[in-house]
């Protein structure tokens, strides 16, 4: 914790030395030839090192579409791990250029913090973990429960709210890490364990016994989780905005991972396509990239359904729906803006 | 001395007449220094504010004033969601010293019998005390926190088993249930009656030492304060009826409520770091005893004076001004490693001010210089208390 601490003070202290001009981090990771992005210190399904050590996962997808994108190859990523606390220090003080790390939009990390949002990626909210045999069916029946909680994220302040709103009381155990969080609510030391509803879907298919565990079906929050990169260089948080966008219009247009290079090939008849693949107009020059940057990006991670089947979808150990996070034709509320 | 580097180099230039000047070269040096110092320091912060406000973020205090929106779990004054930052601060202020007191009072117990116990003359007392200080003061504290707390987790029953006390107390992994007392007026007087016998043992202990320099009588002391401080407050208090009442705790749904209770997470982190910190303590007062020499208890013992007097009077007073300071630094190292309770959710300056406040609201510089403020001022009052202590115990020089 301690070091943590420092790390923090010492990054604050020096969101300073390493903090170059606002504009043109293009130019710098260009330059660099590689892209640093901020992830999480681990959290199964989202962002976490492979057998082998290779950074995988959900979260981590994104960043290596962008480094696609941006330096066409999407191995060009070092990944900076982070915790909830240090997250937006290090991306302020340019030790990241761009930040996945299931982080929830809000006006204040928005406008007070000083971050640019890049669309949202996962619609979450926040949910309770329980064992199976307290016999609870609704958040309404926790009145008096023992809440284990992962400090540094927007948890503690939706389950005050929560719990305030329904006036209901508590007992907040605030734990620094989520594996310490983990093992107090395995302990017994807490009836419930709260997160975000993906990470509770990660936390309980890693406990021992997965089926004595239930989610409830209250969701109290909205928790709109996506990229972010500092204010003040629109140029680059237009490329991190599009390269989302790029993604999920992909799976829309039905460009996936094995058809991207047949598929645009040479420019066909569907001009939604064609432009996407950067066959006709000029949509890479506005972004300060070539036309075949989305077209890159697609080829190393695939469409936004194959980077969710493949590290969170229901064959996965996660097996989360994809409920809102399903296209808007097909029920969800996945909307990218189109490319034009 | 001046005089005679100038006279005996008289062509030199006045720089180097300078320079070659004992005292003026290490004016210069000092001067040097200073400047260097706060050059660096200047600089670091005007770093910090021109970022600060190159990515548009002020550098404000503002914050402290909004409501702070978390719950905390142990808090000693009233405090809920809608409290503001400045309160959650308060909180964990409070926390943080409440561990720090009772920890430096259990460290200096246990630190005392374990050094002691270290000089026994029987083997096997003396080789436990050695094991558990060579044990306890190489491992690092982070983990005897994680392991205390998780043995009170895991050992402890939940609270529908709860070990019940007399059904008075219960004991469960969510903390120590008991019954909270609640005080009805003429329970007044019963404490002032016991601040009225404190004085008055104060006044009668100094009268006593008095009439024992100048006729050599002694009176029982122990006794007397005994029966002042404990035995007439006992008395007032069954001769007005008992004027306390007893709120119970009572299962209820998921845990106990009413009552009043201590964490799992405060006596983890209490007995972390009191048992860590006493085994430096135990080798600083063995350290101590050992320093005094062993011809005064000798000569002591030739004078008929008992074993208990010769080391009151004779072996400790001479101990303590070798273990002081010391002791002070250990008090300082408990007061500063209880940052890290937030490892297993204690809420203390890190875990409200310095954590959740921070996250919340984004001000990492103007949360950290509070902490850091806090942890320096904690610390000041600790030295200066101990200071004023060893001041006190010092030799006196005649």
């Amino acid at each position: 914790m301690l070091k943590s601490i420092k790390i923090a003070a010492i990054a604050t202290a020096l969101s300073v030395a390493g903090f170059s001009a606002n504009a043109a981090t293009l130019d710098d990771v260009q330059a660099r030839g590689e892209l640093n992005c901020v992830v999480t210190t681990g959290l199964a399904g989202f962002a976490a090192p492979d057998d082998n050590g290779r950074w995988d996962g959900f979260d981590v997808e994104f960043c290596r579409a962008v480094a696609a994108a941006v330096l066409g190859d999407g191995e060009k990523v070092k990944f900076v791990p982070s915790t909830g606390k240090t997250r937006f220090t290090l991306l302020n003080s340019g030790e990241g250029d761009i930040l996945f790390r299931n982080t929830t939009e809000t006006m204040s990390r928005d406008a007070d913090l000083k971050l640019t949002f890049l669309p949202v990626n996962y619609y979450d909210g926040q949910g309770f973990l329980i064992r199976a045999n307290m016999g609870i069916g609704s958040a309404s029946e926790l009145n008096g429960a023992s809440v284990c909680i992962q400090t540094g994220t927007t948890t503690e302040l939706n389950l005050a709210d929560y719990f305030r709103a329904n006036g209901m009381s508590y007992e907040p155990v605030n734990i620094e890490t989520n594996e310490e969080g983990i093992a107090n609510y395995s302990g017994n030391r807490c009836d419930v364990y709260t997160t975000d509803a993906s990470g509770l879907a990660s936390t309980r298919a890693a406990l021992d016994d997965p089926s004595a565990h239930v989610i409830l079906p209250e969701i109290i929050s909205k928790e709109p989780l996506g990229g972010a990169v500092r204010h003040g260089d629109d140029q680059w948080a237009d490329i991190g905005k599009w390269v989302v966008n790029a993604i999920i219009n992909a799976e829309e247009l039905g460009i996936t991972q094995a058809n991207v290079g047949q598929m645009c090939a040479s420019a066909g008849d569907n001009p939604s396509i064609n432009r996407l693949c950067g066959t006709e107009g000029d949509a890479g020059s506005w972004i300060g990239l070539d036309n075949k940057w989305a077209v890159r990006a697609i080829e190393t991670v695939g469409n936004y359904g194959e980077i969710f089947e493949r590290h969170i979808g229901p064959n996965t150990p996660l097996a989360l729906e994809r409920g809102l996070n399903a296209q808007w034709k097909d029920g969800g509320i996945l909307y990218a803006a189109p490319i034009r | 001395m001046a005089e005679a580097a100038i006279a005996s180099h008289p062509r030199r230039n006045p720089i180097s007449r300078l320079w070659n000047d004992k005292q003026s070269r290490s004016v210069i040096i000092q001067v040097i220094t200073i400047s260097l110092v706060f050059a660096f320091f200047a600089y670091i912060i005007h770093n910090a504010v021109v970022n600060l406000q190159a990515i548009g973020k002020g550098f404000s205090y503002n914050f402290l004033w909004q409501p702070s929106s978390y719950d905390i779990n142990q808090h000693l004054i009233e405090y809920d969601s809608r409290s503001t930052h400045f309160r959650a601060m308060l909180v964990g202020i409070i926390n943080t010293v409440l561990v720090a007191i009772c920890g430096i009072v259990l460290a200096s117990i246990v630190g005392f019998i374990l050094g002691v116990l270290r000089l026994s003359k029987n083997w096997i007392v003396n080789r436990l005390a050695y094991c558990y200080i060579e044990y306890v003061r190489n491992v690092p504290v982070l983990l005897h926190i994680l392991l205390v707390h998780g043995l009170i987790v895991h050992a402890f029953p939940v609270p529908r088993q709860a070990i019940s006390i007399g059904d008075v107390t219960y004991m469960t992994n969510r903390g120590i249930f008991s019954a909270k007392p609640i005080y009805e007026p003429l329970f007044l007087v019963v404490v002032v009656l016991f601040l009225f016998s404190l004085a008055f043992m104060w006044w009668f202990k100094r009268h006593a030492k008095k009439v024992q320099d100048e006729t050599g009588q002694r009176y029982p002391v122990f006794w007397i304060g005994l029966g002042t401080i404990v035995g007439m407050p006992l008395v007032a208090f069954f001769l007005l009826g008992s004027p306390i009442s007893w709120d119970m705790p009572e299962l209820k749904g998921f845990n106990f409520t009413g009552g009043m209770v201590i964490r799992p997470e405060f006596i983890a982190l209490l007995l972390a770091l009191s048992l860590y910190t006493a085994a430096f303590i135990g080798e600083i007062v063995r350290a101590g005893i050992l320093g005094v020499y062993y011809g005064q208890t000798e000569a002591s013992y030739a004078l008929g004076i008992n074993r208990g007097r010769t080391l009151s009077l004779v072996v400790i007073p001479q101990a303590l001004r070798i273990i002081v300071p010391p002791l002070t630094s250990q008090y300082l190292n408990l007061t500063k490693n209880s940052s890290l309770a937030v490892a297993i959710g204690y809420m203390d300056i890190v875990a409200t001010i310095g954590g959740i406040s921070l996250n919340q609201t984004g001000r990492e510089m103007e949360c950290m210089i509070i902490v850091l403020a806090l942890y320096l001022v904690m610390s000041l009052i600790i030295s200066a208390v101990m200071n004023w202590y060893n001041k006190r115990i010092k030799l006196v020089e005649r």
